[in-house]
């Protein structure tokens, strides 16, 4: 029975989905992070994912397993750039740059995010009672 | 002649003693085949999000009778040549083929499946307890 590895999947699957929704915050709570140049200016940060293939000795090898965070990504995008003379961090030109984050975007990215956890919540919570039904078995 | 009895007696022996493995019958390969499945069924919903993952299931009817017919109930070749691509009933643009409505039914019903199995289980050995006992 392999239902250590499926906690494990379970796990993994957890473990990017919160670093998802710390990005999210991260962009979130930087949204309004003004800078007075280009290159000091947040820029909205994203994970990549990426499936890990197992190849386990059960010679599973082509099942799909365990997820990674292969990398955090700042996104393109082009920086808003406002005309704020009175604001101290204003270069010469009076011009800020606001960060590039998206934030609608955000928000239902952190849906996503939080519901894609509480999914795999709810599969090891299934696997526990799956397993004390199996290690019942035989009894009473 | 000594030597011939004592074989004679063991195959006798066989054919008379309980064997747990004849007696749980095709529900302990489908008990383990339900808990392989749930393995890839994690995954599919582990990797939702991950661009380009192409889900996977197990052609349960198919590999189940390969397990029987290999008869020793390994999952070593069988229970990957049944493994199968999903056909997503939308295209993404990151080429993921996960639907977590669907994967979350498969996972539900596998769920079940996997009790009705392990219910099958415990009848056979209550029946073989109930022989033991001579009650």
């Amino acid at each position: 029975m392999s239902f250590k590895n499926i906690s494990e999947i379970a796990g993994s699957a957890m473990a990017a989905q919160s670093v998802r929704l710390n990005t999210i915050a991260s962009n979130l709570a930087n949204a309004d992070s003004v800078a007075g140049t280009e290159a000091e200016t947040y820029r909205a940060r994203k994970p990549v994912f990426a499936a890990v293939m197992s190849d386990g000795p059960g010679g599973m090898s082509s099942a799909g397993g365990k997820v990674q965070v292969l990398d955090v990504v700042q996104s393109d995008e082009p920086l808003r750039q406002v005309y704020e003379p009175g604001n101290p961090m204003a270069n010469a030109e009076g011009m800020v740059f606001y960060p590039n984050v998206n934030q609608v975007a955000e928000m239902t990215d952190m849906m996503s995010a939080s519901r894609a956890f509480e999914t795999n919540v709810e599969v090891l919570g299934r696997i526990r009672s799956m397993q004390q039904s199996l290690l019942k078995l035989g009894e009473g | 002649m000594a030597r011939r009895v004592l074989p004679q007696r063991l195959t006798q022996g066989k054919n008379m003693g309980i064997n747990f493995k004849d007696a749980a019958g095709v529900h302990a390969d489908a008990l383990a085949l339900r808990a392989e499945r749930t393995r890839i069924l994690a995954a599919n919903i582990a990797n939702e999000n991950t661009p380009g993952f192409q889900a996977q299931d197990m052609d349960f009817s198919a590999t189940l009778a390969n397990v029987q017919a290999e008869g020793n109930g390994d999952l070593g070749d069988g229970g990957e040549s049944a493994l199968m691509y999903r056909v997503p009933y939308h295209p993404t643009r990151d080429g993921n083929t996960v639907e977590i409505g669907v994967e979350q039914a498969a996972f539900s019903q596998n769920a079940t499946d996997f009790a009705t199995s392990l219910t099958f289980v415990n009848m056979r050995l209550k029946g073989l307890a109930k022989a033991i006992n001579g009650q």
